[in-house]
C-alpha cells in the first residue's frame, strides 16, 4: 500500500476570521475531493463504519466520489444519514469513523471521511438532491420532543417508513443546539435550515413554541399518539457556585451562544442585546468552551480560557482547540476560578485564580487536579463565560413524575430509548447527559427503528 | 382565529394597555402566577410576560403591558387582527397560596396585574383577602372596578398622592397591621424596590412574604442561566424554580443590579424604535 498523506480541509486564514463570523473551513474543491477520496483503500470489512453511530456505508460513498459521481455518493449517503451536511462539519470524526481507517498515521493519516462527507452533503443541498423516498402511510403516529439532533434523526427515519411525525419545539425556531448552541462559523444556520426543510419535505410536521411538560403534558401525547419520543435536549446549566457568580458580565456558555447565535447577537441590527466585553475569561475545555471563547473573541474580545487540568485532558476536539488557539485564544492550564470580583455596579472587573497540580487519577480516570496553597492570583476581566456542562432539564420529569430518570435526573432508557413507560422512548443528551450532535443522531435512529419494530408487531397481531 | 393573534386591545391607564391573546395551547394549561414568553415578530427580542387572565373555552391569555422599552414599544403599535410571531406558555410555576387563610395582596404598577387573578381565586375561595394598589400617580392606577368586586377591603395610594391618598404601599401595610390587622400572608408583585421594601417591613412584622420575579429571560425553560438569583443564599432559576419565592429570602440588591445588565443597550434600541415611529 501506498502511502499518501491526507487532504487538509482549506479554511479562512485565522488573521481573517477571526475578525468575521462566516465559516471557518471552506469545504474541498473537486479536485481536493476526488483526490482524497483515491486515498479510500475500500476495505472490504469497512473498519471505518464500526465507528459511525448513524451506519453511513462509507467505503461506498467514498466510491462514488472517487468515480465522479456525487449524486450516487449524496444518495448513499443520505440514506443512513439524514443531516449529513450538519455531520460532515461537527462530528469529531477523529474517535469515530476516521479513527478505525486502515491508514491512520502509518500511510499518511486516516482517510478524510467527514470532509468528504461535507463534500457531498454541500453537492446534494446546491443541486437540490435532498429526496427521499417515503414509504405509503401505516396509519401510525408519533409525537417527538425536540427538534435537535436526536429528535430530526428519529422524525426522519419514521417519516420515511410512512409514520405521520409531529415535533414539538420549545424555542420559536427548529434544530435545538444546532440553531442556539453551534457558533454561525462552525454551521452556518442557512444549512441548518436547508437540513431541516429536507426533514420536513418527508411529511415530518413541526410545531414551534411547544414546551412539553408546560404547553402540553407527556400523558396528553401519550393518548393522542402511537408512541413518543423525548428529546428534550441537555438542559440546565452548571455555575461554579462560587463568590460573584450572579455579577453582570458572567454568562453561562449556552446563554452566551443562545444570544448571539440564536438571537442573532452579533449583528449590528438586534435587538438581543449582548454585552461587547474588552477582556474575556472562559472557564472549561470542552467544545461548547471552545465555541464561546471564539465568539467573544469575534465580538472584539480578548480571551483566556482557564481549565483546572492540563492540555491532555481537555475534552474539546483537537481541531477546535488548535483553530481557537490560532485565532488567538489563550489558554492558561492548570488554573481555577475561586471568585469573581466585582465593581460597585455589580459589573465584572476581574477574577481570583488559583493554581493547580495534577494528583492521583479520579473515578474518571484522569488525574484529579489539586490546588496549590498559596499559589492564588488576580487577572482582570470585564466578562466571564462559565461553559462547565449542564444537569438535566427538570421540566418533563415534574410534569411526568412516573417517568424513570436517574440520580443525576438524566431519563433511563434500554439501547433502542425505551423508558419504563409504555409507549415512551427517549434519547439524546436528555438521556445521557451532555455528549455529541452524532450519538443523539444515533439514539434518534436506534429508537425509530425501535418505535417501527413494534409497530410491525402489533399489525401482525 | 390565527395563532397568537391579539383578539382585543385596551388601555387600562396611561402607556398600559391589555392584550387579550389567541393561545389555546397555553389557555388550555394555564394557571395563576405562570407567565408567557413573547415575540413580536421575526426579529423581535424574547420577553416575559405574567398571565394576567385567560379563559379555557375562548383559548385566550391575557396580558398586561407597560410601554417602557424595545418590545413593549413595539407592542403599543400592534392592534387587534395582527400576530405575534411567537407566545409561549405557560412557563414557570403557578402561585399557591393555599395554605394562608388572611392574605394581603400588595401590587405596584404593572405588577397590580399579577395579584388580581389571586384576589379572584381567594374571594371566591372565601379566605380573606385584602388589597392595596399603589402607582406613580392616579392615571395608572388599574382594575380598581374589578379589585372592588373581588376582595374585603381595597386600599389605592399613588406616590404624588394624586388619588388624595399620598404614600407607598408599605405605608399603608404598616398602618393596617399597627391598627390591629392580622395577616398570615403577604403577596407582592411590582418594581423591585417596592418588593424589597415591602418585604423588609413584612420581615420586622414577621409576616410570611412571597414575591413574584420578573427577571429578564432569554428561553425561559431553564436553559440560559440569565433569569438566575439568589435566594436564601443559593442560586434559583426565576424561570423553573419560580417566579415566586420567598420574599424574606431573595437578594433584592443582586436583582435590581441585574437588572440593570443591558441598560445601555436597551436605551439605544429604543431611542432607534422611536424615531422610526416619529416619536423622538
Amino acid at each position: 500500500m501506498v502511502r499518501t498523506e491526507r487532504h487538509a480541509m482549506p479554511t479562512q486564514s485565522a488573521s481573517e476570521r477571526k475578525n468575521n463570523f462566516d465559516e471557518v473551513a471552506l469545504g474541498y474543491t473537486d479536485e481536493l475531493a476526488k483526490a482524497e477520496a483515491d486515498r479510500c483503500l475500500n476495505c472490504k470489512n469497512a473498519p471505518c463504519m464500526s465507528g459511525c453511530p448513524v451506519g453511513v456505508h462509507i467505503p461506498d460513498f467514498i466510491a462514488k466520489v472517487r468515480e465522479g459521481d456525487v449524486s450516487g455518493a449524496a444518495k448513499i449517503l443520505k440514506a443512513d444519514n439524514n443531516l449529513a451536511a450538519v455531520c460532515g462539519r461537527v462530528c469529531p470524526q477523529e474517535n469515530q469513523c476516521e479513527k478505525y481507517c486502515v491508514r491512520r498515521e502509518k500511510l499518511g493519516g486516516s482517510v478524510a471521511i467527514g470532509n468528504l462527507e461535507r463534500y457531498v452533503a454541500d453537492f446534494a443541498h446546491e443541486n437540490d438532491l435532498i429526496s427521499f423516498d417515503v414509504a405509503t402511510p401505516i396509519g401510525k403516529r408519533v409525537a417527538v420532543v425536540g427538534s435537535g439532533p436526536a429528535g430530526l434523526s428519529c422524525s426522519a427515519d419514521l417519516a420515511r417508513a410512512g409514520v405521520d411525525v409531529t415535533i414539538f419545539e420549545a424555542l420559536h425556531e427548529a434544530g435545538g443546539v444546532l440553531v442556539y448552541g453551534i457558533p454561525e462559523f462552525r454551521l452556518p444556520k442557512s444549512l441548518v435550515k436547508k437540513e431541516i426543510d429536507g426533514v420536513k419535505s418527508l411529511g415530518v410536521k413541526i410545531e414551534t413554541d411547544v414546551v412539553v411538560g408546560k404547553s402540553v403534558f407527556v400523558e396528553e401525547l401519550l393518548e393522542e399518539y402511537d408512541a413518543v419520543f423525548i428529546a428534550s435536549g441537555a438542559g440546565v446549566p452548571m455555575f461554579m457556585h462560587i463568590k460573584g457568580e450572579n455579577l453582570n458580565g458572567v454568562y453561562s456558555a449556552n446563554e452566551y451562544l443562545t444570544r448571539v447565535n440564536l438571537m442573532k447577537a452579533y449583528k449590528a441590527d438586534s435587538v438581543t442585546p449582548i454585552r461587547r466585553a474588552k477582556r474575556t475569561v472562559v472557564v472549561g475545555a470542552g467544545n461548547v468552551a471552545m465555541d464561546a471563547a471564539r465568539t467573544a473573541l469575534r465580538l472584539g474580545s480578548e480571551v483566556t480560557l482557564v481549565y483546572r487540568r492540563s492540555r491532555a485532558e481537555m475534552p474539546a476536539r483537537a481541531e477546535e482547540i488548535e483553530h481557537a488557539e490560532q485565532e488567538g485564544v489563550k489558554f492558561d492550564l492548570l488554573v481555577n476560578p475561586v471568585e469573581i470580583l466585582g465593581d460597585e455596579n455589580g459589573n465584572v472587573k476581574g477574577a481570583r485564580l488559583i493554581r493547580m497540580q495534577l494528583g492521583e487519577p479520579d473515578a474518571s480516570g484522569r488525574r484529579r487536579p489539586v490546588e496549590i496553597k498559596g499559589s492564588e492570583f488576580e487577572i482582570e476581566c470585564d466578562q466571564i463565560i462559565v461553559a462547565l456542562g449542564t444537569t438535566p432539564n427538570p421540566i418533563i420529569k415534574k410534569s411526568f413524575p412516573s417517568l424513570e430518570t436517574s440520580k443525576k435526573g438524566t431519563i433511563v432508557a434500554d439501547e433502542n430509548g425505551k423508558t419504563n413507560v409504555d409507549k415512551l422512548y427517549a434519547g439524546g443528551d436528555a438521556m445521557t447527559g451532555a455528549a455529541t450532535v452524532i450519538l443523539a443522531m444515533g439514539a434518534g435512529k436506534r429508537s425509530a427503528k425501535a418505535i417501527l419494530d413494534e409497530f410491525a408487531k402489533d399489525s401482525a397481531k | 382565529m390565527k395563532k397568537f393573534e391579539i383578539i382585543s386591545k385596551k388601555q387600562l391607564a396611561a402607556n398600559v394597555h391589555e392584550y387579550v391573546v389567541y393561545a389555546p395551547m397555553v389557555a388550555k394549561h394555564c394557571l395563576a402566577g405562570q407567565f408567557i414568553i413573547l415575540r413580536t415578530d421575526e426579529n423581535g427580542e424574547r420577553v416575559p410576560f405574567t398571565i394576567c387572565d385567560y379563559s379555557r373555552a375562548d383559548g385566550t391569555v391575557s396580558i398586561l403591558v407597560q410601554e417602557v422599552g424595545y418590545t413593549t414599544l413595539k407592542l403599543s403599535h400592534m392592534n387587534v387582527g395582527d400576530c405575534l410571531a411567537d407566545f409561549v406558555g405557560p412557563l414557570g410555576n403557578a402561585t399557591d397560596l393555599s395554605k394562608y387563610k388572611n392574605v394581603c395582596l400588595v401590587g405596584g404598577g404593572i405588577g397590580t396585574a399579577v395579584i388580581f387573578p389571586q384576589a379572584k381565586q381567594l374571594y371566591s375561595d372565601k379566605i380573606s383577602v385584602d388589597v392595596i394598589v399603589g402607582a406613580r400617580n392616579e392615571s395608572l392606577l388599574m382594575y380598581v372596578d374589578e379589585f372592588k368586586a373581588n376582595c374585603d377591603n381595597l386600599y389605592l395610594v399613588t406616590d404624588d398622592g394624586s388619588n388624595g391618598n399620598k404614600g407607598y404601599v408599605t405605608d399603608i401595610l404598616k398602618k393596617l397591621v399597627s391598627d390591629g390587622k392580622k395577616y398570615d400572608c403577604v403577596f407582592a408583585v411590582g418594581p423591585l424596590p417596592m418588593m424589597k421594601a415591602v418585604c423588609a417591613l413584612t420581615k420586622e412584622l414577621g409576616i410570611d412574604t412571597v414575591v413574584s420575579m420578573n427577571s429578564m429571560m432569554v428561553d425561559g425553560t431553564g436553559m440560559c442561566g440569565c433569569c438566575r438569583l439568589t435566594v436564601g443564599g443559593d442560586t434559583k432559576y426565576a424561570c423553573i424554580d419560580g417566579p415566586e419565592f420567598d420574599g424574606h429570602l431573595v437578594d433584592f440588591d443582586e436583582a435590581i443590579l441585574r437588572s440593570k445588565t443591558y441598560k445601555e443597550q436597551e436605551q439605544a434600541h429604543l431611542c432607534n424604535l422611536r424615531r422610526e415611529y416619529g416619536q423622538d
